[in-house]
C-alpha cells in the first residue's frame, strides 16, 4: 500500500483559502447570488475574472511553462472548498479542473494557456451526471464538422470553447460561437446546465476522447468532494450560529438535546468528509492510489453534503423554506452534486472492482 | 532541544549497553526507561527527555529494528493511557518517582475505579466514601464496577467522595489505591459474550495513606478529567491500515466465500466499507494534527464513529454467514487479560461491539460533549449544580 496521504492544510493552503474567501466576500452576499439566478446572467463573471485574472487560480493545475501556476489538486481543492462555501456561480470546477485536465491529457498547449489565464472558459461537452469511465453521448463528425445535440452541459452558457466527444472516438475543440447553447431550467441555480446543438460546427481534433475524459472526470469527481465539504461546512456552521440565537420556549433552540445530537452527528460527518476530501486531493496530486481515493470520496461526500443542507433547512424551519434565505441554494447545489460526476452508488460500484468486493 | 538525530544516538547507546539478544527483557525495559527513551515527551528522570511527542516514533522504529522487547502496551493500557498522564500532571515528586517506572516497564498493572452502579454517565454523582482518620489516612467504603484488569492489577486510580455536604463535583478526591489491601474484593462480572473481562470491586474499610492522594482534597473531579480525556484519545486513536479494523474480517469472508453473497448485503457492505475508510482517514488526520501540535476534539468523534461502525459491520458479518451465523464459538466463562474487539468469531464481535458505544463514555454523552465543547451549543439545563451531593435524588 502507498504511503499515508497528507491530510492537513499547509500554511500556504490556508493563506490561499483566506484570500479566496476575502475575494468572494467582496463580490457579494447570498442575496446577490439569488438575484443573479433570476437574471439572464446567473454566472458571476466579475468574480471569475478576479479569481482567474487577478489571482491566477484558473491555472493552478497547468504547468508554469504553459502559463499556469504549476500548483496541484490540493490547492485547487482549497479553492473549491471556498467556492462551495459561497455557492459561487463561477465555472471553476468545469473549466479550471475538468476541461483543463482533459487538455492536459491530450497535451494541447495553446488551449491550456488560454484556459489557465481564465480569459477563455472551457467546458467539457459531457453530461454533468457522467461518472469517470462511463459511456458518453457523442456527436457525429464528418469532414471535421460536428452535428448533433448534447444536453446537460454545465456552465456551457459562459464557455468560449467546448471539448466535444465525437463518434469517431476523438475529442474535438469547438468554438461556442459556432454552436447553439440553449439554457435548461436546472435544479442547481448556481451551476446551470445547457443543451448544445451542433449543426455542422467546425471542430479541431485534440486526441482520443476516452482517456482524456476518464482523467478529466476523475479529477472532477475527486475535487467535487472539496466543494461538497465547503457546502456542508457552511450548512453546519450557519445552522449552529442561527440556533444559538433563535429562541423558543424561552431557550435557545440549539440547547435542546434532540437538536444538539443531530448537529453533533452532522459535525462528525463533516469531519469525516474533510478527511476523505483531503485524501482524494492528495492522491490526485501524487498520482498514487487516486482511483480508490476518488471513489471513496465520492461514495461518501454526496450523502454528507445533502444531509447537511437538508438538516440546515429543517433546523432553520420556516425561514429555511423561503426563497429569500440562501439555504435553498446549498440544498440545490448539494443535491445536484450528488449526481454530478457519478452518484455515490456509481462510485461504490467502481470500488467493488477496485478493492475486490465483487457483486454476487 | 532533543531532535531525531539525538534520539537515534541515545537509542544506539542503549542498544550497545544492553544488547537485546543478551539482556533480560525486564532489565532492558528498565534501562530504556532510565535512558529517557520510554516516552520521550515525559520529563528527564521519569522515562523521558522532554522531547516532542512525535519523535517517539523514531525511537520505537530503531528499537523494533534491533529486535528489542516492548512493554506489551495492550496489557498495561490503563496504566499507560490513563494513570500515567494523570500522575505526571498532578502527582508529587515522590509519587512520580514511585509509580511511573514500574508502571511503564509493566511490573505493576493498573486499573480504574471510577464507575459505580449508581454513577455511570453521571460519574460525578459517585457515592464511594473516603473518610479522613485522625492519623491523616483515609478509609474507603463503596462499590465500583466495569473494572477491566482489576483481577491482575497491583494499583488502581480511584475517585471517592470526601465531602457529601457540597455539590457533587466539589466533594470528590482522587487516590492511588493498593489493590492488595485486604479490604479490596474483586468479583468477575460476566458479560453478554459469556466471558468476564470486567469486574465488580467492593471496597470495605480500605486504608489509603494521605501520601497516595493525587491532587488536592476536593479537586478529584478536575484531576479525573485528565484521565478521561486521555481514555478517549486512547480509544479513538489507534493507527490502522486500510481494512485494519472490524471491516477486515468481513471483507475477507466476502472475498473467500462467494456463495454467501447477496445483492442487499453487497450494497450494505460497500457503504460500510466506505464509512470505515472515511473513519480511518479521519483518525489518520487526527494523528497528523496531534503531530504538529493541533489537537482537536476529533478524538471524541472518532470513538462515536468507530462504535457505530463496529456494531453495524459485525452485525452485517453475522448475517453474511447465514446458517453459520446461527452458531456461537464458545459461551464458556473466562477472565481474559487482554481484550481484542476483532478477535474470535463474528458472533463474539457482534456482541462485544455493543459495548463500544457504552464504555469510555456513552455515545449519547459524547454527542453532548461535541455539541457543547466543539459547536459551542448551550449546555443541558442543570438541576444538580448547587445542591449538596447528599441531597441529590437517587
Amino acid at each position: 500500500m502507498s504511503a499515508q496521504p497528507d491530510l492537513l492544510y499547509s500554511e500556504e493552503e490556508e493563506a490561499l483559502r483566506a484570500a479566496v474567501r476575502d475575494l468572494l466576500a467582496d463580490h457579494g452576499d447570498a442575496a446577490r447570488v439569488i438575484a443573479r439566478t433570476e437574471s439572464d446572467a446567473p454566472h458571476d463573471l466579475a468574480a471569475w475574472k478576479a479569481l482567474s485574472d487577478g489571482m491566477g487560480l484558473a491555472g493552478l493545475l497547468v504547468p508554469e511553462a504553459l502559463g499556469g501556476q504549476g500548483a496541484g489538486h490540493r490547492e485547487a481543492a482549497v479553492v473549491l472548498e471556498e467556492l462551495g462555501r459561497a455557492v459561487a456561480p463561477v465555472p471553476y470546477l468545469t473549466s479550471a479542473v475538468v476541461a483543463t485536465e482533459a487538455l492536459l491529457a491530450v497535451g494541447d498547449e495553446e488551449l491550456l494557456g488560454r484556459l489557465a489565464s481564465g480569459r477563455t472558459i472551457g467546458a467539457t461537452a459531457v453530461g454533468l451526471h457522467t461518472a469517470p469511465g462511463a459511456a458518453v453521448r457523442t456527436v457525429h463528425v464528418e469532414g471535421g464538422l460536428l452535428r448533433g445535440e448534447l444536453p446537460g452541459i454545465a456552465d456551457a452558457a459562459v464557455a468560449d470553447v467546448l471539448l466535444v466527444p465525437a463518434d469517431d472516438g476523438g475529442l474535438y475543440a469547438v468554438d461556442t460561437a459556432a454552436v447553439t447553447v440553449t439554457p435548461q431550467v436546472s435544479l442547481d441555480l448556481t451551476r446551470p446546465l445547457a443543451t448544445v446543438t451542433f449543426a455542422d460546427a467546425p471542430g479541431r481534433r485534440l486526441g482520443d476522447a476516452e482517456p482524456a475524459l476518464r482523467r478529466a472526470l476523475r479529477a472532477g469527481a475527486g475535487l467535487l468532494a472539496s466543494e461538497q465539504l465547503g457546502l456542508a461546512d457552511w450548512a453546519l456552521n450557519e445552522t449552529v450560529r442561527y440556533l444559538k440565537e433563535r429562541k423558543q420556549f424561552n431557550r435557545p433552540v440549539g440547547g435542546f438535546q434532540a437538536i444538539k445530537h443531530r448537529l453533533a452527528q452532522l459535525w462528525l460527518e463533516v469531519v469525516n468528509l474533510r478527511a476523505v476530501a483531503r485524501g482524494a486531493a492528495d492522491a490526485l496530486t501524487r498520482g498514487e492510489d487516486a482511483d480508490i481515493a476518488v471513489a471513496v470520496a465520492q461514495a461518501y461526500a454526496a450523502g454528507v453534503a445533502v444531509h447537511a443542507a437538508e438538516e440546515a433547512l429543517q433546523l432553520h424551519a420556516g425561514i429555511g423554506m423561503t426563497w429569500e434565505h440562501p439555504v435553498h441554494l446549498y440544498l440545490k447545489r448539494a443535491k445536484a452534486d450528488s449526481i454530478a460526476y457519478g452518484s455515490a452508488g456509481a462510485h461504490r460500484a467502481a470500488l467493488a472492482e477496485l478493492v475486490d468486493l465483487r457483486a454476487p | 532541544m532533543t531532535d531525531a538525530a539525538e534520539l537515534r544516538r541515545r537509542t544506539a547507546e542503549l542498544l550497545a549497553a544492553e544488547p537485546p539478544a543478551d539482556t533480560d527483557p525486564a532489565d532492558f525495559l528498565k534501562a530504556r526507561f532510565d535512558a529517557g527513551l520510554a516516552w520521550v515527551h515525559y520529563p528527564e528522570g521519569l522515562g523521558g527527555l522532554g522531547a516532542p511527542r512525535s519523535l517517539q516514533a523514531v525511537v520505537d522504529a530503531e528499537l523494533a529494528a534491533a529486535g528489542a522487547p516492548d512493554n506489551d502496551p495492550r496489557r498495561i493500557g490503563i496504566g499507560l493511557g490513563m494513570a500515567a498522564p494523570t500522575i505526571l500532571r498532578y502527582g508529587t515528586e515522590e509519587q512520580k518517582q514511585r509509580f511511573l517506572r514500574p508502571l511503564w516497564v509493566g511490573e505493576e498493572v493498573w486499573c480504574q475505579l471510577f464507575s459505580e452502579p449508581g454513577a455511570g454517565s453521571d460519574l460525578a454523582a459517585l457515592g464511594t466514601r473516603a473518610v479522613r482518620q485522625d492519623d491523616g489516612d483515609w478509609v474507603v467504603n463503596g462499590q465500583k464496577v466495569w473494572t477491566s484488569s482489576a483481577h491482575v492489577a497491583r494499583w488502581a486510580i480511584l475517585i471517592a467522595r470526601t465531602d457529601p455536604d457540597v455539590p457533587k463535583h466539589a466533594g470528590i478526591t482522587y487516590f492511588l489505591c493498593d489493590m492488595t489491601d485486604p479490604g479490596v474484593e474483586v468479583r468477575p462480572l460476566r458479560q453478554i459474550t459469556g466471558e468476564a473481562e470486567f469486574n465488580e470491586v467492593f471496597l470495605t474499610d480500605v486504608r489509603i495513606p494521605d501520601s497516595r492522594r493525587l491532587g488536592d482534597i476536593g479537586d478529584g473531579w478536575r484531576v479525573a478529567q485528565t484521565t478521561l480525556n486521555n481514555e478517549r484519545v486512547a480509544i479513538g486513536g489507534m493507527r490502522l491500515p486500510r481494512e485494519g479494523g472490524m471491516i477486515g474480517p468481513v471483507s475477507k469472508t466476502w472475498r473467500e466465500r462467494p456463495e454467501l453473497r447477496t445483492h442487499d448485503l453487497h450494497q450494505r457492505l460497500l457503504k460500510l466499507w466506505v464509512e470505515a475508510e472515511a473513519a480511518r482517514l479521519t483518525g489518520e488526520r487526527l494523528r497528523q494534527q496531534l503531530a504538529v501540535g493541533q489537537p482537536g476534539y476529533e478524538g471524541s468523534g472518532m470513538k462515536l464513529a468507530f462504535a457505530r461502525l463496529n456494531q453495524e459491520i459485525s452485525g452485517l458479518e453475522v448475517e453474511l454467514l447465514g446458517a453459520e451465523g446461527l452458531l456461537y464459538d464458545d459461551w464458556t466463562m473466562r477472565r481474559p487479560e487482554l481484550v481484542d474487539f476483532t478477535g474470535r468469531e463474528a458472533g463474539y464481535r457482534y456482541l462485544r461491539s455493543k459495548g463500544n458505544s457504552i464504555e469510555g463514555g456513552t455515545s449519547e454523552v459524547l454527542l453532548n460533549i461535541v455539541a457543547e465543547r466543539v459547536l459551542g451549543l448551550p449546555s443541558e439545563p442543570r438541576t444538580d449544580k448547587d445542591v449538596a451531593w447528599k441531597d441529590l435524588a437517587r
